[in-house]
């Protein structure tokens, strides 16, 4: 990886610190179209043992954030700039050796798509000890052993003899829990589980985050859940932050987020899931437009091409300047705060029954 | 995987079937007539052809014929003029009344060793070519590397066979002159013999091959089994071996397999350049000298030969593909 600027060493008071610290971090990609800017200034912490979601559309920057604190992304077309800080270490611009130390280890990942995210061509028993021998010098015998005893964590029925199958023999809800498995199977002090419900149907979606939780309660490690989906951050997580065109644009507690979101973009996305207690001639109201292009995102608010409320704020204010986040509970958006809680008790909260 | 390698062991004793059948009938029942050949130019004797007829069998019905045929081929049989024709009994040569197997069993040695030697370059320095080529995707190496590859493939055995001999046999003195093998009596001999044919043969083969596995690397390491295997903390070159490696083996040896015709082809060739006498030497002498026994035997053989390999391969993909062994 290379470094745009190396931020300064900052003394860091011990103690107070976060587990997990990224700041200021930006993600850009060089294409032959230009440089996509995918993560564009963002930051977030996350403690010991707590879950943060990430929301957001497709193409929001969730996936490639989470690439970046692993440190996966090819070098060869990607800059990354800013401050990782997990449990003291930098990991914005260390060395592919130390970060190869830490995957698996202390930081590992859930992948969404489990049947392509699992090689085809190795047993899953194999796939989910080699980690383990890698990371602690265990022996065949002893990974192998281990990773029954995963399978069996995670609710594999008969793990002795499923340990020997390869991944298509399993179900869709069972490679998932294979791959947590996978990802735990070092004990790891942070999981980033990146959509790891989306490829599942609904009731197999309540066991693996039901799970996910089972498992942060035994182990006490963080979690980082990247979704598109409100409701699987509603049971899971405590603290969310919503992406937007590489940006943070909304943060707070999960109560926060879906009890008084303050953001245009999270009221879209509160009012496109479906309720089943909703009426069912009223359509879904999904929010208008597509995400905007990376490569040359829209001036000011990137999401003024989109948003109802542009009008309201007055002026060409959303485009021409780009509303800052503050520190904590907050959102950037250039409406005041009465205007947020107005707009959002007597136009979006009606319509969320 | 037992029950897998029944089924394609049977399936390949079908198609074997199907092959000496048509070829037979093709051969024997079509054309001309198989004892006016044997009895040569200008033979208007009634008699003395019908008396071929009868010596070679060609009285019976066809079934019955094509039924002796396979038969004699397993068990040896007496021919109806009395002569013995041992197991395997592939009839008797047109041009001189000799039997059809030791002329083959003398020759497919060298055939054999060429295809397998040529293949063996062919498939090391084309696949190690292609993964060096894609471990340094866009650096030099890579794009010199495609550059030797398009030039390979554009080249022909006839055309390098005889630059390589006069370079590397006659001025260089390096390597033998391709000579035929006689492993038995002197292999290492047999196996300097071989060395600059299997090469020469190979450059047509592995400049693909190093295209294809490069793609396929290259491919292969975009897949997301490979960022999950990053993921977990295992190293790039583990990863690269272990994991993309097997993925494109399975497609290699696909490509392989569709290939193996073109191999025992590119032998014969490689034979003629060399002067080397092989199974593709002795099909065509008897093609021209219109010795269909001789010719049907060659034929059987090579389709046995690429038949038998077809399971090899098709093993080898099943042992690399586990989704493979179990549909």
């Amino acid at each position: 990886m290379t470094t745009l600027t190396k931020p300064e060493a900052q003394p860091t008071p011990q103690g107070s610190e976060h587990f997990l610290s990224v700041r200021d971090l930006y993600v850009q990609f060089a294409t032959e179209d230009g440089t996509v800017k995918a993560v564009d200034g963002l930051s977030f912490d996350l403690d010991r043992g707590k879950t943060l979601g990430i929301v957001g559309e497709s193409g929001s920057g969730k996936s490639v954030t989470n690439l970046a604190i692993l440190g996966l992304h090819n070098p060869r077309n990607t800059t990354i700039a800013g401050e990782i800080m997990l449990d003291g270490q930098e990991l914005t611009g260390a060395s592919e050796r130390t970060l190869e130390k830490l995957r698996g280890k202390k930081m590992a990942m859930v992948f969404q798509d489990s049947l392509t995210a699992l090689s085809p061509y190795y047993t899953v028993g194999r796939q989910i000890a080699e980690p383990y021998m890698k990371h602690t010098g265990a022996s065949k015998k002893e990974a192998k052993a281990r990773a029954v005893e995963m399978l069996g964590r995670v609710g594999i029925p008969h793990p002795q003899s499923r340990v020997d199958d390869y991944p298509h023999q399993f179900s869709g809800g069972m490679r998932q829990r294979a791959m947590i498995a996978m990802a735990l199977v070092c004990d790891p002090e942070l999981v980033i589980a990146d959509e790891p419900t989306t490829a599942l149907d609904v009731t197999v979606q309540a066991q693996i985050l039901d799970l996910l939780k089972d498992l942060q309660q035994e182990t006490g490690t963080s979690i980082i859940l990247i979704t598109h989906d409100l409701g699987v951050i509603a049971n899971t997580a405590d603290d969310v932050v919503v992406m937007y065109a590489g940006r943070a644009v909304e943060r707070g507690t999960v109560r926060d987020i879906l009890k008084t979101p303050e953001h245009p973009y999270a009221w879209g996305l509160l009012g496109s899931i479906p309720r089943l207690s909703a009426d069912v001639n009223v359509p879904l109201a999904p929010i208008p437009g597509s995400p905007p292009s990376l490569l040359n995102p829209p001036p000011g608010c990137p999401f003024h091409p989109r948003c109802a409320f542009a009008e309201t704020v007055g002026g060409d204010r959303c485009r021409t300047e780009r509303p800052q986040l503050p520190d904590g509970r907050g959102s950037a958006c250039h409406l005041t705060v009465d205007q947020k809680r107005d707009i959002f008790i007597e136009q979006i909260q009606p319509r969320l029954r | 995987m037992f029950r897998f390698l029944t089924r394609r062991v049977l399936g390949a004793i079908v198609i074997l079937f199907l092959i000496t059948a048509v070829t037979y009938f093709l051969f024997f029942v079509l054309p001309s007539d198989p004892a006016q050949l044997a009895c040569g130019k200008n033979c208007s004797n009634k008699d003395l052809v019908s008396a071929i007829h009868h010596r070679m069998g060609l009285d019976q019905p066809v079934y019955q014929q094509y039924f002796d045929y396979i038969r004699g081929i397993f068990f040896g049989r007496n021919m109806p003029d009395g002569q013995n024709c041992a197991a395997p009994c592939f009839g008797f040569s047109f041009a001189n009344d000799q039997p059809i197997w030791p002329l083959i069993s003398d020759r497919y040695p060298t055939t054999f060793s060429l295809a397998v030697g040529g293949s063996a370059a062919f498939l090391v320095i084309g696949v190690g070519l292609g993964m060096l080529s894609a471990w340094q995707q866009g650096k030099t190496f890579d794009r010199v590397a495609s550059s030797i590859s398009l030039l390979g493939n554009s080249v022909q055995i006839y055309f390098i066979g005889p630059l390589a001999i006069a370079l590397f046999a006659d001025n260089l003195g390096w390597l033998d002159h391709g000579h035929d093998p006689t492993w038995t009596s002197d292999p290492i001999g047999s196996l300097n013999g071989l060395v600059l044919p299997c090469l020469v043969m190979s450059v047509i083969f592995w400049s693909n091959y190093s295209r294809q596995t490069r793609s396929l690397m290259v491919e292969q390491m975009a897949e997301d089994h490979i960022r999950t295997a990053r993921a977990k903390g295992m190293g790039s070159k583990y990863v690269f071996y272990r994991y993309a490696l097997r993925g494109a083996a399975a497609s290699i040896i696909t490509i392989f397999g569709i290939d193996l015709g073109s191999v025992f082809g590119g032998a014969i060739i490689t034979e003629a350049t060399f002067g080397l006498h092989g199974l593709g030497n002795l099909a065509v002498n008897a093609v021209f000298s219109l010795d269909l026994p001789l010719e049907m035997a060659v034929m059987i053989f090579s389709a046995s030969a690429i038949v038998i390999f077809n399971i090899v391969v098709d093993a080898a993909y099943a042992l690399i593909d586990p989704r493979i062994r179990l549909a």
